[in-house]
């Protein structure tokens, strides 16, 4: 160090004291950002949900619980209609369960089988890599290019008439299936990781096969933490709307779905239509459909953070 | 096992052991193989989802550039896009300017702030607080973004022009501003959740090191073990600017649909995955062109993407600090 280097060092300089409480105030601002936007979403849809848009959209009335919940209950039973009073999202939450449950079938085994492959099949090496580096970039594909996928290839079949679907319940299960698939296929592979190679030993070396040491052993034991990722994928599937407008869940469809090659409208596309109205009786609607949609989603992520928490701490001891 | 002598001609001794530990037995290995091959397919339709999206994409952006009669110099670098206009017009540099325009704006907001809780979250939070503070940013990770959307319409379109039509701006009801502040807050999860991993992995003796010199908890924070995870920061920084550009729904809402390559944040612009809900959402039937102008547009989108995730992994792994 040169000697006028070492004349500039004061270790009590004002600056330095100043800075580092000035900083951590700055960071836990910064943090509590989350949270505050977290609240204010909350609170807005929900007056928004009961007043309509209000004039100052900053003061928030304390809601009036039994109210609200008269009204999602009106608004998840009423069936679409042209007035605003008596419209609701019967149809659309109908279709959004449906897609629940076909993505739930078709995307979970797909994605739970590709991690379980990676992580305990696939010998190391070149392709492993490969498959890996593709489900990362997968991941980062953004879900209305998904839309596009699943359009050419699910609802037109590039344009082949008998393997087209059209816009049906089922392409748009199989493109949601699709979306989720990097999701589920990486939590489930950190899931098996965090098992610990003595329990594959111990089932291995008592002449177990590979499958029965995954199906009896490796499997049971990942089960919370497959569970989380699972869970996260659903959420995800059912808030998207950008890739089942590209697949066509239409807005005015006045009965629920049949059955998988139906015509369908989803929650989050008819939020969409409403929130696109510029009357301010539509915007009530619209509110009250993201509450809804909101409730239905926290309560799934909620219960999926819960379960990884306890499992972190089964696993650390 | 039975302890009698086993000759080499098939003794009965050896037949029940046989069946008591079915080991070899066909079924079993029929079971193998069928799951395997299986769980081989499960993986591949990883592969082939994104052939998949790399072959529609490019097909169908072939079939615009001969049907449409669009040359490519014509479509990346035209300035204006008229896909209605006698004869239509395919100028993708509106759309780019757009996608820029709401990246760049949200990055600003997001950044700095996804840094600094990341950093406080990791150097400066009590375990009970964490507790709270990172289960309640994963919450806000979860919430879909068409609820954003609405509350760009609902909340902040209406704060802004509260705030600046006193100051004599004009403030559109579709504008660009509200746009960045939105996507802006939807991706402040992204980068402090995954800087927060990166900084937490920096290694105690590190920290241990420079508090044993005498540097405050600040000098800390920001001289070693921000340094120290650097490329984990950057890398996150990359992949929410990837997610500002691909994000749709929060835009359509907030920034509405009118091409336009301009300065001013407070008008209404449109971004490459909002046209493409736009011509979706239109009447444009099937083959002709500016339903084709959608997938050359999803490929550009595509590509760009793509470009930031993987230059995220290479940063990730280039300049990651080793430690033993």
């Amino acid at each position: 160090m040169k000697p006028n280097e070492a004349a500039r060092f004061h270790p009590d300089r004002w600056i330095r004291r100043l800075c580092g409480p000035l900083f951590a105030a700055t960071c836990l601002l910064a943090t509590c950002t989350g949270v505050v936007v977290l609240l204010v979403v909350l609170g807005s849809i929900v007056t928004a949900a009961l007043q309509g848009p209000p004039e100052n959209p900053w003061t928030a009335i304390v809601p009036n619980w039994s109210e609200l919940l008269a009204l999602v209950r009106k608004l998840a039973a009423a069936t679409q209609s042209s007035e605003p009073e008596s419209t609701g999202y019967r149809v659309g939450l109908a279709g959004s369960l449906w897609l629940l449950g076909l993505v739930a079938v078709i995307g979970i085994p797909v994605g739970v089988g590709a991690g379980v492959y990676l992580e305990e099949y696939a010998p190391p090496g070149r392709l492993r890599r490969l498959i890996q580096t593709n489900i990362a970039n997968l991941a980062g594909v953004p879900s209305i290019v998904y839309g596009i996928l699943g359009l050419a290839l699910f609802v037109r079949a590039f344009g082949i008439k008998a393997l087209a679907l059209g816009p049906t319940l089922l392409a748009g299960a199989l493109t949601l299936s699709l979306l989720i698939l990097p999701i589920i296929v990486i939590t489930t592979q950190e899931a098996l990781r965090a098992v610990p190679q003595s329990l594959r030993q111990a089932a291995l070396a008592l002449g177990a096969t590979r499958w029965q040491v995954v199906r009896d052993h490796v499997l049971p034991s990942a089960l919370p933490g497959i569970l989380t990722g699972t869970i996260l994928g659903l959420s995800r599937a059912i808030g998207e709307t950008a890739p089942l407008l590209m697949v066509g869940a239409a807005g005015a469809i006045l009965r629920p779905p049949a059955g998988p090659l139906d015509r369908y409208s989803a929650l989050p596309v008819e939020i969409y239509n409403y929130a696109r109205e510029p009357d301010r009786h539509y915007q009530i609607v619209a509110a009250g459909g993201i509450l809804i949609l909101v409730a239905l989603l926290l309560t799934m992520n909620a219960a999926a953070i819960v379960i990884r928490n306890r499992f972190r701490r089964y696993h650390h001891g | 096992m039975s302890s009698t002598t086993v000759t080499g001609d098939g003794s009965p001794t050896r037949r029940v052991e046989a069946d008591l530990w079915s080991g070899h037995s066909r079924s079993l290995a029929f079971w193998e193989a069928a799951v395997t091959i299986g769980l081989i397919l499960c993986a591949a339709i990883t592969v082939l989802t994104t052939i998949g999206i790399v072959a529609v994409l490019s097909v169908q952006s072939f079939e615009f550039f001969t049907h449409a009669k669009v040359s490519l110099p014509a479509f990346l670098f035209g300035t204006e896009l008229k896909p209605d206009a006698h004869p239509p017009k395919f100028g993708i540099v509106p759309l780019v300017w757009g996608t820029f325009l709401v990246a760049a704006g949200s990055s600003a907001i997001a950044l700095p702030i996804g840094l600094l809780s990341a950093i406080y979250l990791s150097e400066y939070a009590h375990r009970g607080v964490r507790a709270v503070l990172k289960p309640t940013l994963e919450l806000l990770a979860g919430i879909p973004t068409i609820v954003y959307g609405y509350l760009a319409l609902l909340l902040v379109t209406p704060t802004l022009k509260r705030l600046l039509e006193p100051m004599g701006l004009r403030v559109e009801t579709f504008n660009a501003l509200s746009a960045c502040i939105v996507v802006g807050v939807m991706i402040i999860p992204l980068v402090s959740s995954l800087s927060e991993d990166v900084l937490s992995a920096v290694p105690r003796g590190l920290r241990e090191a420079a508090f044993g010199l005498g540097a405050t908890r600040f000098e800390v924070s920001t001289r070693v073990v921000l340094p120290a995870g650097l490329s984990g920061v950057i890398a996150s920084f990359i992949l929410a600017v990837s997610r500002a550009i691909g994000e749709t729904m929060a835009v359509v809402l907030a920034a509405g649909m009118r091409p336009q390559i301009t300065w001013n944040p407070l008008t209404s612009i449109e971004t490459m995955t909002t046209y493409i809900v736009q011509v979706i959402g239109g009447d444009a039937s099937y083959g002709e062109p500016k339903y084709l102008s959608l997938f050359a547009v999803g490929l550009t989108l595509f590509a760009v993407t793509l470009t930031l995730n993987i230059l995220s992994g290479l940063v990730l792994r280039r300049f990651r600090e080793v430690y033993q």
